[in-house]
């Protein structure tokens, strides 16, 4: 290891200003610091000697490692739908395994290429440290997308996020948006051929030459998707293969979906490690899951013909879909939630109900989790403002309460 | 009266002091102290090289109101008045007189009968400037009376020894009852006494007692105040500890000023732990002498605690104890630790709040060095502050109103009720490692020059 720093120490000079590499201080000086924990002390006085252990590259890291198990499982499922698709009757893991990592990994790649590109460019313009935010949204696209999205279509969606939604306005820590369902909403309502229906949610290629690409003009809808088709208050959702997808398919989550969020179990393992670490927020969480389920029961109570949607039973609601990935990744997101400890409860309560409200009602657009975290993002300053002022208020109140005496 | 704080941090650090008899007795030949300690004050002095002085002289004195002056330490001679960039006073420093170091200006305590008298000594005694009023948290104004008063009876700040131990004896009941009467005298409120399960006990009649129970900084006067009386707009109060109001009861008994001061010389880098009886604003060098550890580490000598200390160089010849004059923390710089994946680390070693840390489960003491840990950030996780700060203040919103200096927010959020220290415990607690207690400092300073 001591080779290692001494081989930086030699090559730092170059990046530093002045040196020959200048323009790369920035990408210099993140790769060390990932490397390398910052010998950088704290002040002499006015300033506390000593730091907690935790930084901002651990904490991001951890939400990767939450997502981890949705990442493979996602590639076991992508390739398992395929082969379903196939008709086939006998599933080789490790072909499904290989199938779907190779289906994903050029997302992968071009989502954080482009993603961490416009970031590095801007931490040298800025003549800032590089922001580990984009660790976690490089790796949220391609899961919350279908799997085989069209990888121009990715790096246009992703530069636009990261630079509209957060580099105008200051990096990370001040956008407004989760800068990874922006992406989304983006590929959503620019390309919506590409984005919804009923043709993009399995694989049909053959990734690098792997696989048996699918015939022509297959399609199978999502769950949710194919919920608008429905009649009956007897719901049936059937899978690639044509046969019935039962509630314990859909928990385990092999059905067609976006890439990562399909497996509600995998998702409830990764929202465990970051509860349990701390990371995110439980108040959001619980109170997403609470507003859904809550909305779910009304709306199955007054369940219409008019809605099909309304005829799933709660469970099923938060299983389908995107809700638990939303109500574990990106309603947690730190900085676009409510900040306040009484407004993280009202925001996640309201991104339940909403999810459900657009799912249930609006038949036209079956999946409601995306647009539901985006809208409470944008409520969540007035959510904090109103908490604030609850605060003022106290003070205030206070005050006059004083005055009023003398 | 009982207060209970739930928010807060304990933090398990080596190198706490187990045997409180004091170690050594050190009569430093110099001793020094630094205007810088004593915010709000602009220092200007009226004594030379070569001035006798005894304790309670006045080495400096307020520009903006004479009256309130910072006294000397020992009996001696003054050795030098060290300036700095633009003539600016950094300390005072007085050569002890060996053959009676302590001894005092007397005061005449018997004809302060009426408020102004009573303040007029304080602040000629060199006392008030060890109080801070609130808001600002600065030395207090003269002209304006104290709402209430706060004194605080411990210190819950890692590896810290209770203000006032082993200064206070017998008769510290007597001595504290008699400093609370005279402070009522100047103050249409209370003087409230905080006491803890630690730290001083015993009765003081005239004062409100509340017993407190919690987790640093519960132990801050100000945040006491904020939980019992909250400052208002237009408000002062007055905060110190008990050490300054033993101090203050002295005068008022006998007429002179105690300087005489105990100090636990604690942390993992100290050799063994203990108490030194010395004198405030003693030479570190001397005090130090073969206390450290004699290793190859990269040394910190904080003078105070982890939290709110400040830095000094003891292998200067030129360095002193600062106030509050009780504590030395020496841990390891860390400026040498290149350490490799530092954010990937598991090791038991790491402290931390954050459960993602095997130590934070473990009862372990720690040996944490200075590194900041991380990249300085903006705000990411929130609620990170809140858990750490026991006020109904909200640190996040209020933070980033002085960030962008908006006087209103400030005012409504409730600045006049904070000082930097009650920020100390956010600040190590941030993710984003920004420096909380200076953002506060500053915010502070541009508002009372924007209002003055």
């Amino acid at each position: 290891m001591a080779r290692l720093r001494n081989y930086l120490n030699k090559i730092k000079p170059n990046f530093e200003p002045g040196g020959k590499l200048h323009a790369f201080q920035s990408v210099f000086d993140g790769f060390e610091t990932f490397l390398y924990t910052p010998n950088t002390t704290s002040g002499k006085s006015l300033a506390v000697h000593i730091h907690d252990s935790i930084d901002s590259k651990r904490t991001m890291i951890i939400v990767v490692l939450a997502l981890l198990p949705c990442f493979l499982f996602g590639m076991y499922n992508t390739g398992y739908q395929h082969w379903l698709a196939l008709g086939a009757t006998e599933f080789p893991f490790w072909d499904l395994m290989i199938y779907g990592f190779l289906t994903v990994l050029p997302r992968v790649v071009t989502a954080y290429v482009v993603g961490l590109g416009i970031e590095f460019i801007v931490a040298q313009w800025r003549k800032e440290e590089i922001q580990e935010g984009f660790l976690v949204t490089g790796i949220l696209i391609p899961m919350i997308c279908p799997p085989e999205v069209p990888l121009w279509m990715l790096a246009v969606a992703t530069a636009f996020s990261v630079i509209f939604v957060k580099e105008v306005f200051g990096g990370t820590g001040y956008n407004v948006l989760n800068v990874a369902l922006v992406a989304r909403a983006f590929l959503f309502f620019a390309y919506p051929a590409q984005m919804s229906g009923d043709k993009v949610y399995i694989g049909t290629g053959a990734p690098f030459g792997f696989g048996t690409p699918l015939a022509d003009g297959f399609s199978c809808a999502t769950p949710l998707g194919q919920l608008a088709t429905q009649t009956s208050s007897n719901i049936q959702f059937t899978g690639a293969n044509g046969l019935d997808i039962s509630t314990w398919d859909a928990f385990l989550g092999l059905i067609p979906g976006s890439f990562g969020e399909t497996s509600t179990l995998c998702i409830l393992i990764g929202g465990l490690l970051l509860l349990l670490t701390g990371i995110a927020s439980w108040r959001v969480m619980l109170s997403v899951f609470a507003g859904g389920f809550i909305m779910s029961l009304v709306a199955n109570t007054f369940a219409s013909p008019l809605y099909p949607a309304s005829y799933l039973s709660p469970v099923d609601q938060l299983l389908l879909g995107g809700f638990a990935f939303a109500a574990v990744f990106m309603a947690t997101d730190p900085v676009t939630a409510a900040h306040t400890t009484v407004g993280k409860y009202i925001y996640g309560f309201l991104i339940g109900v909403i999810a459900i409200i657009i799912r249930t009602y609006n038949n036209g657009y079956p999946e409601g989790a995306m647009l539901a975290v985006l809208l409470m993002n944008c409520f969540a300053p007035l959510i904090d403002w109103c908490v604030v002022n609850a605060n003022i208020s106290r003070r205030e109140k206070r005050l006059k309460a004083k005055t009023s005496r003398s | 009266m009982q207060l209970k704080l739930k928010k807060g941090l304990t933090l398990n650090i080596d190198g706490a002091v187990e045997n409180w008899n004091p170690c050594a007795e050190i009569v430093p030949t110099t001793c020094a102290i630094y205007p810088e300690d004593f915010h709000g004050i602009t220092p200007k002095t009226n004594v030379k090289e070569g001035d006798l002085v005894k304790v309670g002289s006045c080495l400096l004195f307020d520009k903006t109101q004479p009256d309130l002056k910072i006294t000397s330490p020992v009996a001696g001679k003054v050795k030098a008045v060290v300036r700095g960039e633009r003539r600016k006073i950094l300390r005072v420093e007085v050569e002890t007189d060996a053959s009676a170091p302590f001894e005092s200006e007397a005061f005449d305590t018997a004809s302060a009968k009426d408020s102004a008298a009573i303040l007029s000594l304080l602040a000629g005694s060199g006392l008030l400037a060890e109080v801070r009023q609130r808001p600002y948290d600065i030395v207090p104004r003269l002209n304006e009376a104290p709402r209430d008063i706060f004194v605080t009876a411990f210190d819950l700040a890692p590896l810290a020894p209770q203000p006032g131990f082993g200064l206070m004896g017998d008769d510290a009941a007597q001595v504290l009852t008699k400093a609370v009467e005279v402070l009522s005298g100047l103050t249409q409120g209370k003087v409230y006494i905080s006491v803890s399960d630690s730290g001083f006990s015993g009765t003081i009649k005239g004062a409100e007692i509340v017993e407190v129970s919690g987790k640093y900084p519960a132990s801050n006067p100000g945040v006491q105040a904020a939980n019992i009386a909250p400052v208002n707009k237009g408000e002062t109060i007055w905060c110190m500890d008990i050490a300054t109001l033993y101090k203050i009861g002295r005068l008022f008994t006998d007429g002179k000023v105690v300087s005489q001061t105990f100090v636990a010389v604690t942390g993992p880098e100290v050799a063994t732990p203990c108490a030194v009886k010395t004198v405030e604003g003693a030479s570190l060098p001397e005090v130090l002498a073969g206390r450290l550890k004699n290793d190859n580490v990269h040394k910190r000598v904080i003078c105070g605690n982890v939290f709110t200390g400040t830095v000094e160089n003891p292998d200067s010849k030129e360095s002193y104890l600062h106030y509050p004059w009780r504590q030395i923390t020496v841990i390891a710089e860390g400026d040498d630790a290149d350490e490799f994946m530092g954010w990937a680390s598991m090791a038991p070693s790491k402290m931390s709040l954050s459960r993602s840390f095997p130590g934070h489960f473990l009862h372990k003491l720690f040996r944490p060095d200075a590194r900041l840990n991380g990249g300085r950030r903006a705000m990411i996780m929130s609620g990170e502050y809140d858990r750490v700060f026991p006020m109904d203040v909200m640190p996040e919103y209020l933070l980033k109103a002085i960030i962008s200096r908006d006087i209103e927010s400030m005012e409504k959020l409730g600045i006049y009720e904070v000082a930097p220290e009650d920020f100390a415990a956010a600040e190590y607690a941030d993710t984003s490692k920004l420096p909380l207690q200076k953002i506060v400092r500053e915010g502070l300073d541009f508002l009372r020059k924007e209002l003055e």
